[in-house]
């Protein structure tokens, strides 16, 4: 519900008028009645806003290192302290976000896309076709995230790219198996049957009457899988099987401070970790305000 | 077999098998049992003629309609449509096809797509099919469309559900028509609307038949809706075509038990002689297509059955003049 969406012409009927209103109020109403959404969404944003603005916004280089002050407390110069390089902090969050949103978004995109094409099509087609395809799905989803991501990383090798493809795959069967559920009620709906009757292809009854009509479930898993997908990626880089150094990542922050800074110098464990927090956090109940906004049972028409 | 006419039939449906299976099992699919729902009827419709069909819920006259429309396969039986059996058409030859057969449906709410615009759902066929492909001349087809049906063409700016039943099911019926189709199957096409709207609605099918010479399949359970609008009525039951005559001779002269019994059961609109009159109400309920009775399927809750009912499988007969009794008793 943005601004862009209200109609521009002016009102000339009651019914735009009250049309026009609902818009209005909507997108006012956003913060009253979806508080924790809109603080999700302000998070999001801001982390678009410092990752599409690292360059400006940040002090330091990300990789440029400072021998004098390695392993430095948070302090004046050096907002969030410095790691055992050197490297300042905060430069490294900001353009740790940038990493972050970019694997998170590509993987949600691309996962819940195919996904979304495929479950509807699975449903759509029916028969042995669903079958199958709901069982190699099973198999797929028979592995936990993390596993499948690892397997995906081992036989791949490490590297930004890698690790997309890696989340990815695992984001298909899971988006394709909760869209295929609506697709396959809506697969019943006479408006389907009256495409088939009109001689439509496949691929536009697809596209045009059956995909529009599952965008409440594809929305809400595309809104949790870009807060799946950082994690993942985190988790990765922990694992040294991510994102690989020098590249800012805030899996790869912790990995570097927990394990021999824990005790001496916590702030280069603390601050990765709880910019992972607040980002999958921020998703999570962007994409619950999502599915509440989206269901038209709470919705009033 | 219906009477060979002197005109060739529009469609003509022969021995129309649609068995549902029913089926067990994970990954090899074993059928258990089969679903009769349509269970090898025939019957011809003329050009320009109103066949109804009638039956009460689950006898297979939806079903039967899905077939000629090719949203189901149909187990055996042609389905000759100017003479071409639209079973054994490929793909691009039925697409062809589809643009004479049209469909409207009975749920004005569920049978638009509810994230498009009027305009769009009635244009979609013509740009798709290219019948109009300039966007300007669809627009004016669409307001044409519109206004046939009695609706404002600004409606085409409206999504559907901003729109009554009444008004919806216009739509549907203009989104029928766009592709000037020459047979259109009503599938209950009055059934979910208000008794005021449903007059209204039926005028219209009337008017449209005469001004686009138009073929109706006219699938509905409401008699005296059928009685107004139909040439000719087939009564099925359970999967089966028990009679089929020309209308007024069905309301007059019913042969068939079942018919009576269905006739029987439509109150008169005088609480009077409502009160007064007596129903012979068929026993029973209607036994599962799954495993339907033998012979006369009608036979355990017939109240004339005698004992060869379960026997042979009684063919339509020609009792009168164009009036087809599937049953032995009748004579």
């Amino acid at each position: 519900m943005t601004v862009s969406e209200l109609p521009n012409s002016a009102p000339a009927t009651l019914e735009e008028l009250t049309e026009q209103r609902t818009w209005y109020k909507s997108a006012l109403g956003l913060a009253r009645r979806q508080p924790l959404g809109a603080a999700g969404l302000f998070v999001v944003l801001t982390m678009v806003f410092m990752a599409v603005f690292a360059d400006v916004i940040t002090p330091y280089d990300p990789e440029a290192n400072d021998f004098e002050f390695m392993l430095a407390a948070p302090n004046s110069t050096y907002w969030l302290g410095t790691d055992q390089f050197g490297r300042d902090q905060l430069t490294r969050i900001i353009y740790g976000a940038r990493t972050a949103l970019y694997v998170g978004f590509v993987c949600a995109f691309i996962g819940a896309f195919a996904g979304l094409v495929l479950g509807v099509a699975s449903a759509y087609f029916g028969g042995m076709f669903d079958l199958l395809f709901q069982r190699v799905m099973d198999v797929f989803m028979a592995f936990p995230l993390i596993i499948l991501a690892l397997a995906v990383v081992s036989i791949l090798g490490t590297g930004t790219s890698n690790v997309i493809i890696a989340i990815t795959i695992p984001f298909i069967p899971q988006c394709a198996r909760v869209v295929r559920s609506s697709a396959l009620a809506i697969r019943e709906i006479p408006y389907v049957d009256a495409a088939r009757a009109m001689g439509f292809s496949h691929k536009r009854i697809i596209l045009r009457h059956m995909v529009p009509n599952v965008m409440a479930p594809f929305l809400i898993m595309l809104t949790t899988f870009v807060g799946q997908a950082i994690l993942l990626e985190a988790s990765l880089s922990y694992l040294g099987l991510g994102v690989q150094e020098p590249t800012p990542a805030w899996g790869l922050m912790l990995q570097g401070g927990a394990e021999e800074y824990a005790e001496s110098a916590p702030w280069v464990a603390i601050f990765p970790g709880l910019a992972i927090t607040l980002a999958v956090f921020a998703f999570n109940m962007f994409g619950d305000a999502v599915r509440d906004v989206l269901d038209p049972k709470l919705r009033s028409r | 077999m219906p009477e060979p006419q002197t005109a060739e039939p529009l469609l003509q449906v022969r021995d129309l098998k649609m068995y549902f299976p029913v089926t067990d099992g994970m990954l090899v699919q074993r059928t258990i049992a089969h679903v009769k729902a349509v269970d090898g009827i025939s019957f011809d419709i003329m050009p320009g003629e109103t066949l109804g069909l009638v039956g009460e819920s689950g006898c297979g006259k939806s079903t039967t309609g899905r077939c000629i429309l090719q949203l189901e396969k149909p187990t055996a039986g042609q389905i000759l449509y100017h003479g071409a059996d639209l079973n054994r058409m490929g793909r691009a030859e039925l697409a062809a096809m589809r643009r004479k057969i049209q469909v409207i449906f009975q749920d004005p709410f569920s049978s638009l797509n509810p994230r498009m615009k009027i305009g769009d759902i009635i244009g979609e066929p013509l740009a798709v099919h290219g019948i109009e492909p300039n966007s300007a001349d669809r627009a004016k087809r669409i307001a044409e469309l519109l206004t046939v049906c009695g609706l404002s063409p600004k409606m085409a700016d409206r999504y559907p559900h901003e729109m009554s039943g009444g008004q919806r099911q216009r739509v549907g019926i203009a989104r029928a028509l766009s592709m000037k189709p020459e047979f259109i199957i009503c599938d209950e096409a009055v059934s979910a609307l208000d008794v005021s709207i449903q007059a209204q609605v039926i005028n219209l099918l009337e008017d449209l038949r005469e001004e686009f010479d138009l073929t109706y399949l006219f699938i509905a359970h409401d008699l005296s809706v059928v009685r107004h609008l139909c040439h000719r009525v087939a009564v099925m039951y359970l999967g089966k075509i028990v009679e089929l005559a020309p209308c007024d001779e069905l309301f007059d002269n019913p042969l068939h038990p079942y018919t009576q019994a269905l006739l029987n059961a439509v109150p008169v609109p005088d609480p009077t002689i409502e009160a007064g009159r007596k129903h012979h109400l068929v026993k029973g309920e209607v036994p599962s297509p799954m495993n339907p009775p033998s012979g006369c399927v009608f036979h355990p809750r017939c109240p004339v059955a005698v004992e060869n009912c379960s026997g042979p499988v009684p063919e339509l007969r020609e009792m009168r003049p164009g009036h087809w009794v599937a049953c032995g008793e009748v004579s």
